[in-house]
């Protein structure tokens, strides 16, 4: 260090959050006798404008090149004071945060005169870190205006039509043959009633008319390589042998088809063909020839299909596609799973037929589902007189999930409105921990529901679930935990909530975009309050029911968010990275390779027989410093020096 | 209790999770004992133990390494199984050195855990109060 360290130290009252635990002035006095401290001073609010322009004035009249403030936890105001830094053309890595609000006086308020001594102690420790500090350069990295979005549901839909609208490159990524997600499968939304596809189907036939939108349907994303700006994604298409451009959706294909299997769509309440059309409002709208079910690719076992189809539209030689795509930012839209109850032995779903999932219900409910909208029992397609909702299934359970999935509340209430408008006279009684109608209208679209259309509620979660084996009618045990009875009701039919569990394939996008997960196994937010779409990987972010249970508004405008935060990213152009990396002495370093395995970005490679470090890849976690057995790594504002610094000072009183 | 040993603890808390959760402590305003002193790094996987090592060198009565959750909760995905790996081997080396290897402690502590991050303090600070000073310390 060139320069000899000329510190200026300035301790916050913080009002009297800190001033009123500890003696200021006795911090203040302690402070002056540090060595390099030039200045010490102490005011109300040092992060207020005038306590920023004390630190400015200073800056110039005490020739200051070190500023410490001690006051709250740096993730609340490093940032505003490195800003202070940066405009008097200081580095801002030059500035150093002693946290004694929340880990002092915040957390020894009884207890003043050891508060104080901790207050000495974390000043001293910082004063030390402060003094070799190091005038680090935020680097720039160039971004283009290209964005992949993993997802084609109502989310990933939206995301891909505000980044396009944009004026973005967008490439549309979508495991299934066809856009929509779940959201096409629902048949009407909560609380405006709308009819689900009615809102939906413009929007999927408008992302893929887009100019700027690249559509990759019956696709998944393999690989993902590089960062912000330098992303390369390998993604996987699978064939449909069946030409999109050439299909007319005359259905011929399926009608002469032999081979029968569970409609994925219906929830497995109807079938489908070998080659089938996912829905009809499916987009792109083509057939897609399912080759795990087709009795073989070839006119020698079968080939009926090929032989229909007027315009020749079916190829069975199409074969798996390797895409390579270059994006500067990638929005994560893979959405959820319902929660399958088949393992929760309270309900037997799965072995009584009259007990269904809430999805199974839906496309009942829909004029277009397996039952032309006509809601009947599995047992005997009779339509049922007595249905009971079991709440909370597979979420706010121990055994299952803990959290609360936020729409089971709102779509079974939403199912009782409209089984009592077409069936007045059949009883619906919903069995609750609790009803929670936290939204827009929610709440009366709830009361409309018990009062108008005399949908029952009963205060209980299900235990248990029986059958009569001759009339295959359920009894349903619960507690009613408002008298405290216990309660035996007789139903015809047994709707399971079911919550909204983390998409099957989340572990793959986790290990593909190194993006971590949560407890509940939903990817996490950078911050859950103020960076909600974010993710700790610059330039990744994430949208919809993939950060966790949400309804469609709410994914909605997380899509958008998503949007604008790829936007704001690819935008400007440049991109700037905190500092934050490792960095390797050439003169040290033996090329031993123990980085380069322990680096979860792979960001370390061999090269000349040295170490080299992306920049760009490192996230500075400093995995490689500490390991490097040379010593010939050095982690950039966390070196070794700065740490055993602090350690040296945290003890020396 | 004016003879009471009052442990110098060394607490080398990851910036995401513990030293998040150390916040959440102070913000929830939950009150636990004055014994430690924290250096905030990047990553539980950023702890040489070396630093280790130092710290009861320089007369630290315990160290607290602390860091995500074990297996996915890490913010750099791995770093704090590396931390858990090294925390083993070092525990071998202490007990070579002769150090009571009780003296170093390896948790894990969420940025939502601050009452969890008080607990561990109080609980590991009665811990080194037990075992008595560093005796590093006199040599």
């Amino acid at each position: 260090m060139p320069d000899q360290p000329r510190i200026g130290v300035y301790l916050c009252h913080c009002g009297t959050n800190i001033a009123g635990v500890i003696d200021i002035k006795k911090l203040l006095a302690y402070a002056e006798t540090l060595p390099n401290v030039v200045v010490a001073k102490d005011y109300t609010y040092v992060c207020s404008d005038p306590g920023q322009q004390l630190i400015r004035k200073d800056i110039h009249e005490s020739k200051l090149n070190r500023v410490v403030v001690a006051a709250c936890s740096p993730t609340l105001h490093e940032a505003t004071f490195r800003r202070v830094l940066q405009e008097e053309e200081l580095s801002p890595y030059l500035f150093e945060m002693a946290n004694i609000r929340e880990q002092d006086t915040w957390v020894h308020m009884k207890n003043p005169e050891e508060a104080l001594e901790l207050a000495k102690d974390i000043l001293r420790m910082s004063v030390a870190r402060a003094a070799i500090l190091e005038a680090l350069e935020p680097k720039e990295v160039k971004v283009g205006r290209r964005a992949l979005i993993i997802g084609g549901g109502i989310a990933g839909i939206t995301a891909a039509l505000d980044l396009g609208n944009g004026g973005f490159t967008v490439y549309l990524v979508e495991k299934s043959p066809t856009i929509g997600g779940r959201m096409a499968q629902l048949d009407k939304t909560f609380p405006t009633m709308d009819c689900s596809s009615c809102i939906l189907t413009p929007k999927m036939v408008s992302v893929s008319r887009h100019p700027n939108v690249k559509l990759l349907t019956y696709a998944e994303v393999k690989d993902v390589q590089g960062f912000i700006g330098n992303f390369k994604v390998k993604v996987v298409q699978k064939p449909k042998y069946v030409d999109e451009k050439k299909c007319t959706s005359c259905d011929e294909c399926a009608k002469i088809c032999p081979v029968e299997v569970p409609d994925e769509f219906n929830a497995g309440l109807s079938w489908r063909k070998a080659i089938y059309l996912p829905f009809p409002q499916a987009v792109p709208p083509s057939y897609v020839l399912d080759d795990v079910n087709c009795l073989g690719l070839t006119p020698l076992a079968c080939g009926k299909c090929k032989d229909v189809c007027e315009p020749d539209a079916i190829d069975y030689d199409q074969a798996t596609k390797e895409i390579e795509l270059d994006v500067d930012t990638i929005v994560v839209a893979t959405g959820y799973d319902p929660y399958n109850p088949l393992n929760d032995q309270e309900y037997n779903y799965g072995i009584f037929q009259n007990v269904v999932t809430s999805l199974e219900m839906e496309r009942m409910l829909n004029s277009s589902g397996p039952t032309t909208g006509k809601v009947v029992r599995p047992s005997d397609l009779k339509e049922p007189k007595r249905i009971v909702y079991a709440q909370c299934v597979g979420s706010r359970n121990e055994r299952t999930n803990l959290y609360c999935s936020r729409v089971c509340c709102m779509y079974a209430i939403k199912q009782a409105r409209q089984l009592k408008e077409k069936h007045p006279e059949i009883e619906v009684r919903i069995f609750y921990i609790d009803v929670r109608a936290f939204g827009k209208g929610f709440e009366e679209f709830y009361e409309r529901a018990a009062r108008d259309y005399g949908v029952l509620f009963t205060r209980g979660r299900v235990a248990e679930i029986l059958e009569d084996p001759r009339s295959r009618n359920l009894i349903v045990r619960a507690e009613d935990t408002l008298s405290g009875n216990p309660l035996e009701v007789e139903a015809d039919l047994v709707v399971l909530s079911v919550g909204i569990a983390p998409n099957a394939d989340t572990a793959e996008i986790r290990r593909v975009l190194k993006i971590p997960t949560g407890p509940d196994g939903f990817f996490s937010e950078a911050h859950p309050k103020l960076r909600p779409v974010d993710t700790v990987v610059d330039g990744v972010l994430i949208a919809g029911t993939t950060a966790g249970p949400k309804d469609i508004p709410d994914a909605v405008s997380q899509a958008k968010a998503a949007a604008s935060g790829a936007a704001s990213l690819m935008a400007p152009g440049v991109y700037v990275v905190e500092p934050y990396y490792a960095m390797v002495d050439d003169s040290i370093c033996g090329g031993c390779g123990i980085c380069v395995l322990l680096c979860p970005y792979r960001a370390i490679s061999i090269e000349d027989k040295r170490a080299r470090i992306n920049e760009a890849l490192c996230k500075g976690c400093g995995a490689c410093a500490s390991a490097c057995p040379a010593g010939a790594i050095r982690m950039n504002h966390f070196t070794d020096e700065q740490v055993m610094t602090q350690i040296e000072h945290a003890v020396a009183r | 209790m004016p003879d009471r040993f009052e442990p110098y603890i060394l607490g080398l808390l990851c910036n995401w999770c513990s030293y998040a959760g150390a916040d959440l402590a102070g913000t929830s305003r939950i009150q636990y004992s004055p014994n430690l002193r924290i250096i905030r790094v990047m990553c539980s996987g950023r702890v040489d133990p070396r630093f280790v090592l130092a710290a009861l060198k320089n007369g630290a009565d315990g160290v607290l390494i602390a860091g995500c959750h074990p297996p996915s909760d890490c913010h750099y995905l791995t770093g704090n199984l590396k931390a858990r790996r090294r925390y083993y081997l070092l525990l071998k080396l202490l007990d070579q050195l002769g150090i009571d290897r009780e003296r170093v402690r390896l948790e894990w502590i969420s940025a939502s855990e601050g009452e969890r991050f008080s607990r561990v303090i109080n609980e590991f600070t009665e811990q080194i109060r037990a075992l008595g000073p560093n005796p590093l310390k006199a040599s």
